[in-house]
């Protein structure tokens, strides 16, 4: 189980399009003649009706290009399975996936296998976030808790997420609790070095700014701090809820009688390898689909306040 | 062109006279301390309007910190109407040298940013729309910073200065990033401005005539890093003779311009390599 996604680390702070946050480059406007701002209508983004990376840049492309590949896949696991090249007891068919689907539907265990997973990981998630925006922003902000926190939480970051079973299981038993903290415990470190270095980087000259016009506080975190940080903080977010499924996986492959995990593992034990695939390709698919609501959400937002 | 509607009538809100007493500044460096104000004993009189002339570096921008109480000076004292100034001060607004608007925020949000605390919503918005039309930008209120000219941001910047209606108005360079026209206009408008709502303004320039143009008087500011260890920050303190609104080609002005470009270091003749000493007299 890799313990960390990609990228959760303190690097540097730019926005989902990579480019660096709030860099406010005086320059980047002055090369501007005072008249260019003129020719766009007001609320309009400059270049808006400039045609931008054409093709590989159409929305429709974008969903039908993403498909390729998968579809693809899907072909050539099709065309190895029924042409007898892998045996079934290795890798079944597509359509076998599908009827064991079916099959579980019919029993009415998938159904809850899905919503368990998916209320433990939206649960975790949330409690994990939570947290890390809070710690986030006082380590950002405040020297004080970035000497006196930012090292053990460093040292309890580096912890590998299946280290955390046994004393989880020891001090919150096999319900619920220990696989919603599991997960918590992965969503929170994203989110947490995300706002914290964002934080530590927000234009000084800005803050100054904001204080010089009286501004201090909350009302300066407000105003200044929080919205200078979005960005990074809603890849924060993102990241988490990748990580948050992670971490579902490992809380749920030990101690658990439902969830995706568990049916990875039971079916494991029952040698029923179309369950595996199955739930594979939910934990696929499931990610995917949180990931891709989420980012929208972030578009949004950025829209409107980046 | 007049404000109509200041945010405080005039009464409410006098102009301060601030009192810099003995100012000095330091900055710690790798290789010792580096004096970049020393020495500076300047009072200005409620209402006046002074310039700032001198070299890049020399401590122009930080001499308008230690007013606006951004920074605080290592020795003396800066009062304002007989008041020390601690911590960021209420009675002031800057305009920074560089714009520094919040990039996800319109113009129009930015310049509001400046308006004192407690503003009532719609004389807010009015407010801050008057300003706008003032400088021009009405048209571009609703863009983002980045979706303008330097020139404008930097229009916006002093519009929310401005917003403040601020007894003391310390402005660094409110016109460096304007074409030379925008920047004659820009010019006029701080004087209505100020005739309408009269505050003690503090501005800095790196144009000499600019600084003849607007200032009751120029104080000419000296780098200290080549300067005798004893010599104070302010080499020179002119006083701008005429009342405004001034003519430009004003044959005392022109003198005065001559005369200041010289304590720059700057010849506005040409001069023989030997002659060279003498137009460096402070
Ligand atoms: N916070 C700081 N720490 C260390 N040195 C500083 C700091 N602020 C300013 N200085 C130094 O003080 C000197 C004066 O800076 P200042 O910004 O006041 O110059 P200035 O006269 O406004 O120059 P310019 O005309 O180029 O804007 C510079 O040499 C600068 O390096
Ligand atoms: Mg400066």
């Amino acid at each position: 189980m890799t313990h960390h996604a990609a990228g959760t680390g303190p690097g540097p702070v730019t926005d989902h399009a990579g480019r660096p946050l709030r860099a406010l480059n005086p320059f980047d406007a002055a090369r501007d003649a005072d008249a260019v701002p003129a020719a766009a209508a007001p609320g309009e983004a400059p270049g808006a009706r400039r045609p931008r990376g054409g093709f590989w840049s159409r929305p429709v492309v974008r969903v039908v290009g993403g498909a390729v590949l998968p579809l693809l896949l899907l072909g050539v696991w099709h065309a190895v399975t029924t042409g007898g090249l892998v045996p079934p007891y290795q890798l079944p068919t597509p359509l076998s996936v599908w009827d064991a689907a079916l099959d579980l539907v019919a029993r009415g265990q998938l159904q809850t296998h899905v919503a368990i997973s998916v209320q433990r990981v939206l649960v975790g998630f949330v409690v994990g976030a939570a947290a890390g925006l809070v710690l986030g922003s006082l380590v950002g902000l405040s020297r004080a808790a970035d000497v006196l926190l930012a090292p053990l939480l460093g040292g309890v970051r580096a912890v590998p997420s299946l280290a955390w079973v046994p004393l989880l299981i020891l001090w919150l038993k096999i319900g619920e609790e220990s696989k919603v903290t599991l997960i918590a415990i992965g969503a929170f470190f994203p989110v947490y070095t995300t706002v914290a270095a964002a934080l530590r980087h927000v234009d000084p000259h800005l803050v100054e700014a904001g204080r010089a016009f009286g501004l201090r506080g909350v009302r300066l975190l407000q105003t200044v701090q929080l919205p200078a940080v979005l960005p990074s903080v809603l890849s924060g977010l993102r990241l988490a809820l990748a990580q948050a499924w992670l971490f579902l996986v490992a809380a749920e492959l030990i101690a658990s009688s439902m969830g995706l995990g568990f049916l990875l593992n039971d079916s494991q034990q029952n040698g029923r390898v179309d369950r595996i695939l199955l739930a594979i390709v939910l934990l696929a698919l499931l990610g995917k689909l949180s990931d891709s609501l989420v980012a929208l959400g972030e578009r949004a937002l950025l829209r409107r306040y980046a | 062109m007049a404000l109509t509607t200041p945010a405080r009538t005039r009464a409410d809100r006098p102009a301060h006279g601030v009192v810099l007493h003995d100012v000095r500044r330091t900055f710690p460096t790798p290789t010792g301390g580096r004096p970049v104000l020393r020495g500076v004993d300047v009072e200005l009189r409620a209402g006046e309007i002074v310039a700032l002339v001198g070299p890049s570096g020399c401590g122009k921008s930080t001499l308008l910190r230690q007013v606006s109480g951004l920074d605080i000076p290592d020795g003396g004292r800066v009062l304002l109407d007989g008041t020390p100034v601690a911590g960021i001060d209420r009675r002031t607004a800057v305009a920074f040298q560089e714009p520094r608007l919040l990039p996800w925020r319109t113009l129009a949000q930015n310049v509001a940013l400046g308006l004192p605390a407690g503003t009532p919503k719609d004389a807010g918005r009015a407010r801050v729309a008057e300003l706008l039309r003032l400088m021009g930008l009405e048209e571009s209120a609703g863009l983002r910073p980045r979706q303008v000219s330097g020139g404008m941001a930097q229009r916006a910047s002093l519009a929310r200065a401005l917003a403040r209606n601020p007894g003391v108005l310390l402005l660094d360079e409110p016109f460096g990033a304007l074409d030379a026209l925008t920047r004659l206009r820009m010019q006029d408008l701080l004087l209505d401005v100020h005739a309408a709502e009269p505050a003690t303004v503090l501005l800095v320039t790196h144009d000499v005539e600019e600084a003849l143009y607007l200032a009751d008087r120029v104080l000419l500011l000296r780098s200290l890093v080549a300067a005798p260890d004893d010599a104070p920050s302010v080499a020179r303190v002119i006083d701008v003779p005429g009342r405004r609104p001034r003519d430009r080609a004003d044959q005392r002005l022109a003198e005065l311009r001559a005369e200041l470009l010289e304590g720059l270091g700057v010849a506005t003749h040409h001069v023989r390599p030997g002659d060279a000493d003498d137009h460096h007299s402070i």
